[in-house]
């Protein structure tokens, strides 16, 4: 066993992605549904899109959550 | 360097990029107290698990060639672009995890070069170490180069800023936390690439209306091209003939040419790469890394190339509003010999940034661009300091010296490293063809040390003279051939035939191929001629670096699902469907 295991990535991945996904989902609340260009669809992929990523960061966080209860 | 900005970003887009290199520095830090040895820092410990070694592993050559280059070439040669993906990558790193890793994680080699010198002799590993290490430094460099270009272009930053911004914010993670740090980061930014793309695919193909409004575009587009229609969108039917497909080249020279010499030649060889599946904590994790980042790398032609064919799509008969801007020369666009506006590839996938995504998601996305731009450099740094201080500093300048002092060294090695980088990304700027030379050297260099290792690995009767010999005159072979051909349209000089003319190629990826397949042969035939006329090292001295001399390794100790062979047989028949459905 070594030192270097005192870090388990999925925490910080954990945390970075939920608090992305929270700062984009918030913004797109506020902000609404927007298009950029003429060609662009409108859509708040701000929104949904941070959703997704606030999903993929907690499930993360469960993920190193367990591993360190089992150790 | 001012220029007008295409665009500007909000508070938003601001608060992200900062969040993400806060995270980035977070990791630097929280790894600097376990770093103690030389160990530690050059090889992670070798205490990483496979899933972690199996991203950082793919993510290490995700610099600006394969998220820039990638797009540019999916909008200029469509979906035959994805040969680099599933001709090329995925089969090497195959065999790289079934068959040439037990060499590298079992032999105590520290380094690929070590293992040509465990394998064969000093000058070798020599010869290796310095060509390495100045790819390395170039590599690193356009990276950098690439992405203050980009940052001038779209935000109006100065290009002096973004590059010293991101060589101290790479300096300052590689420093604390070596290796370790630079794969956890690499992890993070394996998935912020993802994340930060795969809208991006979204929104596009909603804008072109689904995959068959971009058929439907992208047939017009290659009819006034003149190719066959369906040549962007297919990536076997016009593989034939060299005038029916967009790349120029024909299925013989592609899978012998890409897949067999190129790939292998990258993959199989290049301690950028190679570096991560060694810091694995065991032989099966490192056997395993190669294979499990295969899965991802299989759906990576969606999220890098897709993006390019869209912006093509996009491009095609909207004249100059289109989404990918003509190539200036002189204050004027380019225009080509049969009177078609020459378009700027490189600004492909940025412009869908730019175009498609509103603030919020512009500043994820080009928090992404940016990752990708570091990682680039943060794996070449890495693997340069440690090929400097274990193959040149230890073994020619100071050797016998303390743990410490080498620890001490691949410190330092990082700063030089990344202001050697810095120099090269000014050189960079002065050229205006730096890419295509790039991939030349990659042709010069790797594609005849593949045939080193395949015959050093496969053949107990190669000897070191034969390999020092081989991969000489693999790379003067290169150099004789690309001195003798040009790809069509080009004049004498970088682009080659400054011997003279014998032949011409439909693109410049057709020459590189063929360069690639002489480099190769000429080093494989060498090789053997140059052992067999030379004295063998006795079979006792070769046990554990050459394939029928060491025990097979077994991996009865993990379950079936998760052995070598079985997930390399799973990626084999997924790649196979990949390849007919987009046939």
């Amino acid at each position: 066993m070594s030192s270097m295991e005192g870090l388990d990535i999925r925490a910080p991945i954990g945390g970075l992605f939920s608090l992305l996904g929270l700062m984009l989902a918030g913004y797109g609340m506020v902000a609404g549904s927007r298009t950029t260009s003429d060609v662009a669809p409108v859509t708040n992929v701000n929104l949904w899109w941070g959703l997704v990523m606030l999903l993929f960061g907690i499930f993360m966080l469960v993920l190193s959550r367990r591993a360190m209860k089992r150790s | 360097m001012e220029g007008n900005p295409i665009t500007h970003l909000a508070t938003i887009d601001y608060a992200i990029m900062a969040v993400y290199f806060a995270a980035v520095l977070g990791v630097g830090f929280a790894l600097k107290r376990v770093m103690r040895t030389s160990t530690d820092f050059f090889l992670a410990g070798k205490t990483l698990p496979a899933w972690v070694t199996g991203l950082a592993f793919i993510s290490a050559n995700l610099g600006a060639q394969e998220v820039i280059g990638m797009g540019a070439s999916g909008a200029k040669y469509g979906i035959a672009t994805s040969h680099f993906y599933w001709v090329g990558a995925i089969p090497a790193m195959l065999f790289v995890g079934l068959f040439m890793m037990p060499f590298y994680y079992g032999s105590r080699a520290r380094s690929v070069p070590e293992y040509l010198k465990l394998r064969f002799d000093e000058k070798t590993r020599t010869l290796n170490a310095v060509s390495f290490a100045v790819m390395t430094i170039f590599s690193s460099g356009i990276s950098m180069y690439a992405m203050g270009k980009l940052f001038n272009l779209l935000l109006g930053w100065s290009f002096n800023t973004s590059v010293l911004a991101s060589a101290a914010i790479v300096l300052a993670y590689v420093t604390l936390g070596g290796l370790t740090s630079a794969i956890y980061n690499e992890v993070l930014q394996f998935f912020l690439i993802v994340f930060g793309f795969a809208p991006l695919v979204g929104l596009g193909l909603k804008a072109v209306g689904g995959w068959d409004g971009l058929t439907a575009k992208l047939n017009a587009a290659s009819v006034a091209n003149g190719l066959p229609q369906g040549a962007y969108t297919h990536a076997w039917q016009g593989m034939t003939h060299a005038s029916t497909n967009p790349i120029g080249v024909e299925w013989f020279g592609l899978v012998m040419g890409l897949g067999f010499v190129l790939s292998f030649g990258y993959w199989c060889t290049d301690f950028l790469v190679v570096q991560r599946a060694m810091a694995a904590d065991s032989m099966t994790a490192a056997r395993r890394t190669p294979l499990i980042a295969a899965f991802p790398k299989m759906i990576f032609p969606f999220l890098v190339i897709l993006p390019g064919m869209i912006a093509l799509a996009l491009t095609s008969g909207a004249g100059a509003s289109g989404m990918i801007p003509a190539k200036m020369a002189n204050g004027a666009p380019l225009v080509d010999a049969a009177g078609r506006t020459v378009l700027d590839f490189d600004l492909a996938t940025p412009m869908m940034l730019v175009k498609l995504f509103p603030s919020g998601m512009l500043g994820l996305g080009l928090t992404a661009l940016l990752a990708s731009f570091m990682s680039g450099m943060a794996g070449n740094v890495t693997a340069f300091n440690t090929v400097w201080t274990y193959d040149i500093y230890q073994s020619h300048i100071k050797p016998g010296a303390t743990d410490q002092h080498y620890l001490w060294m691949g410190r330092v090695a990082t700063v030089g490293g990344i202001l050697l980088s810095v120099a090269a990304a000014y050189v960079a700027g002065s050229f205006n063809n730096i890419m295509d030379l790039l991939q030349l050297v990659f042709a010069f260099v790797n594609a005849p040390l593949f045939a080193t290792f395949a015959l050093g690995m496969f053949w107990k009767r190669t000897t070191g003279h034969g390999a020092f010999w081989g991969l000489l005159s693999g790379t003067l072979g290169a150099a004789l051939h690309h001195g003798l051909t040009l790809p069509v349209g080009a004049t004498a000089g970088v682009k080659g035939g400054y011997f003279g003319l014998l032949h011409t190629y439909p693109s410049e990826l057709a020459q590189t191929f063929w360069t690639a397949i002489v480099a190769w042969t000429t080093c494989f035939v060498v090789s053997i001629v140059v052992s067999l006329a030379t004295q063998p090292r006795p079979e006792t001295e070769l046990t554990g670096l050459v394939y029928s001399l060491t025990p097979k390794p077994k991996d009865t100790d993990v379950p079936w699902l998760q052995r070598p062979a079985s997930l390399a047989l799973i990626v084999i028949v997924l790649i196979v469907g990949l390849n007919l459905v987009f046939r």
